[in-house]
């Protein structure tokens, strides 16, 4: 604990430097513009950011790129409260009693409960980051190949049980994104695969072009042409304050929405996304008088807004201390470290402590920047909403092709962003899920060069997996969850969405 | 595993989910075939072929389960398409925005992107189309290339 605590005053000593303060900053007031516009969310925005990062040093580069990131999770919630669009998916549920409580009057509370309740959720979602991630890393460094393997199966049988939507669709997708991440050169072998002769595929497909098509093109497809938008309103100052019964009412939803939203972060997937719907859900079961949700009940603002912002810190635990992402954002961050030549892992905290403690501690200043930053400068922020979206997005648009070109300054980018954003807007209308495809895509060479190597271990003996018992526990695990994801599928029972009402939610 | 909800009951013809799910079978299929190319190896030492063979062969087994289970799926033709127009016309303006980038520069290929989405497609009037679309290709180049350090092609003209 002593340890920690010397850390911790090691990060601050970085994080509270004027010139990282300013990018802490800077991230923040970015995020909670990206957050708050329909069609960049937080993924985009930090694609589109992250060549102008590769400049800077590696915590400034983090410290900007994790601001945009919490700051886009705050932003979100003022679209949802004020006009009922979500500025990214995870505010969808904030937009039911959110915008209700606006029609009611209650914009201001509503506001404040969702800044108050992503405050709390964020610094608790730091908390967990601080106290996990050296334990996991620790633990991390007895894993070999196959460890490794077992750990990105697991991951993928938990993402398709967790998943928002139909189990197969998400495996699929997962498979459709570890195809995807075989196109360019085998590392062990030294073959270009699946290149088509096109030169610049043999470095594989980016993360950054499958991510900006898949989440802002093909958002922009889905949404462009829609009707005009509504008036907006602007709250004042004094109105954000809520009443003590309101206050009364948010404090067990922020709680619980804190713990599960940091629990459900740490697992792959769309965790913010399924945070939001899993604590709605939740909420609305543990009410006395469920009727009110979907009416203006400050509970479903409080427990999603809180849900989402713990599960966008939780989601850096297995990022930093195992060097695996369980979102899009997270390998888009990982892209932006490693390009400084600093891999995140299990080794990170020990041969980079001031980046790691440096990243914790800009993250408990960014939580403070943005508690201070949504309340009293809503009214200004809320000034972004009046623009058209037909001006609007044709701008979204230039920045998707100016990110994506400028990561390598490849056109090949540009192309395959346009083409996954064709994709991406046919998947949706067949509703699949995309953030898998973008895990796949990441996971794909860690999971393929793991499994080669644990078979050249055992001279291709797949029990090389039951030999070892950390591997044997993920997979039995992974395998435990697959097998309940199926059983609804084969007995027609009801699984865990309908349990927590997310089907209902989503339809 | 339901696509769009149907306007009435209707049990004949292809389900959105079957049609997703032979998709994906035909993708699978294609990866499969893409991939005779490479050496498959052994358990022992697998080569560049192994990989892509066993995601093949998951891909085309979801796609077919999904199609299996897609019966009670929305019928294909619930699925509606109103903005399909509109997203092809907006994908091939971005087509041809990243086929002139190299050749005329950020900004005048930024200005005549928005020139195009504004003008032509918003149908707003000319003086703020052209006010934005100048401003947004001038400021943006500004704002990444300049102060940001990342650089932008510029036209043969110097703009």
């Amino acid at each position: 604990m002593v340890e920690t605590f010397d850390n911790l005053m090691l990060g601050f000593s970085i994080a509270l430097q004027p010139q990282i303060l300013v990018y802490a900053f800077a991230g923040c007031i970015i995020g909670t513009l990206v957050g708050m516009m329909p069609g960049l969310g937080p993924l985009a925005g930090i694609s589109i950011l992250l060549p102008a990062t590769f400049g800077l040093n590696p915590i400034i580069a983090i410290v900007l790129l994790a601001g945009v990131y919490y700051g886009a999770m705050y932003g979100g919630s003022t679209t949802s409260i004020l006009m009922r669009i979500p500025g990214e998916a995870a505010s969808v549920m904030t937009c039911v009693d959110g915008y209700e409580m606006t029609k009611n009057g209650r914009a201001g509370p509503a506001l404040a409960i969702a800044a108050i309740g992503s405050f709390i959720a964020g610094t608790f979602g730091v908390i967990g980051l601080m106290l996990l991630a050296p334990t996991l890393a620790g633990w991390a460094l007895r894993f070999g190949p196959p460890e490794y393997t077992a750990l990105l199966m697991m991951g993928l049988f938990i993402l398709a049980y967790m998943s928002g939507g139909s189990m197969l669709k998400t495996l699929a997708m997962a498979g459709f994104g570890l195809a995807l991440g075989m196109i360019g050169i085998d590392a062990m072998s030294g073959y270009t695969r699946f290149s088509m002769g096109i030169v610049e595929l043999g470095d594989g497909v980016g993360i950054v072009p499958v991510a900006v098509g898949l989440f802002g093109i093909s958002e922009i497809l889905i949404t462009a042409g829609q009707a005009a938008g509504e008036k907006v309103q602007k709250p004042k100052l004094r109105d954000l304050i809520p009443s003590r019964e309101e206050f009364r009412l948010s404090a067990g939803p922020i709680g619980r929405g804190s713990l599960l939203g940091f629990l459900i972060g740490i697992i792959p997937g769309s965790a913010h996304i399924i945070s939001s719907f899993v604590s709605y859900g939740i909420e609305r079961r543990l009410a006395r008088d469920p009727e009110r949700f979907g009416k203006g009940a400050i509970e479903g603002v409080a427990g999603p807004e809180s849900a989402n912002n713990a599960a966008a810190s939780g989601a850096f635990v297995p990022m930093m201390a195992l060097g695996v992402p369980t979102s899009p954002v997270t390998a888009v961050m990982i892209a932006a470290i490693m390009v400084h030549g600093i891999s995140p892992g299990p080794l990170l905290m020990s041969q980079q402590p001031e980046l790691f403690w440096g990243f914790v501690a800009s993250m408990y200043v960014g939580n403070v920047v943005l508690l201070i930053l949504n309340l009293p400068m809503v009214g200004l922020f809320v000034n972004l909403l009046r623009i058209p979206y037909s001006y609007l997005y044709p701008g979204i648009l230039c920045f998707c092709i100016l990110g994506t070109y400028s990561v390598a300054n490849s056109l090949i980018d540009v192309w395959i962003m346009l083409i996954m954003g064709g994709v991406g807007y046919v998947l949706r209308k067949f509703r699949y899920d995309l953030a898998p495809v973008a895990l796949g895509l990441v996971l794909a060479p860690m999971l393929e060069l793991s499994l080669r190597q644990s078979l050249a271990m055992s001279a291709g003996d797949y029990g090389i997996f039951l030999e070892r018992p950390i591997a044997t526990t993920m997979l039995v695990l992974g395998l435990v969850l697959f097998l309940l994801a199926i059983r609804p599928l084969i007995f027609k029972g009801k699984d865990w969405r309908s349990t927590v009402g997310l089907e209902e939610q989503q339809n | 595993m339901t696509a769009q909800t149907p306007q009435t009951p209707d049990k004949r013809g292809l389900k959105s989910d079957q049609f997703s799910g032979l998709l994906l079978v035909v993708l699978a299929l294609y990866i499969g075939w893409a991939n005779r190319e490479y050496p498959i190896g052994s358990l022992q030492e697998p080569g560049p072929g192994y990989m892509p063979l066993l995601l093949a062969i998951f891909l085309g087994s979801m796609g077919l389960l999904i199609a299996f289970w897609g019966g009670h799926s929305a019928p294909l033709r619930a699925v509606r398409w109103p903005e399909a127009m509109r997203a092809v016309v907006i994908l091939i303006a971005c087509g041809v925005a990243a086929f002139a980038l190299e050749r005329i520069g950020y900004r005048l290929t930024v200005i005549a992107l928005m020139i195009f989405f504004l003008g032509v497609m918003e149908r707003r009037r000319p003086l703020p189309v052209a006010l934005v679309a100048v401003g947004f290709g001038f400021i943006s180049f500004y704002v990444v290339a300049d102060l940001l350090h990342v650089p932008l092609p510029r036209s043969p003209w110097g703009l």
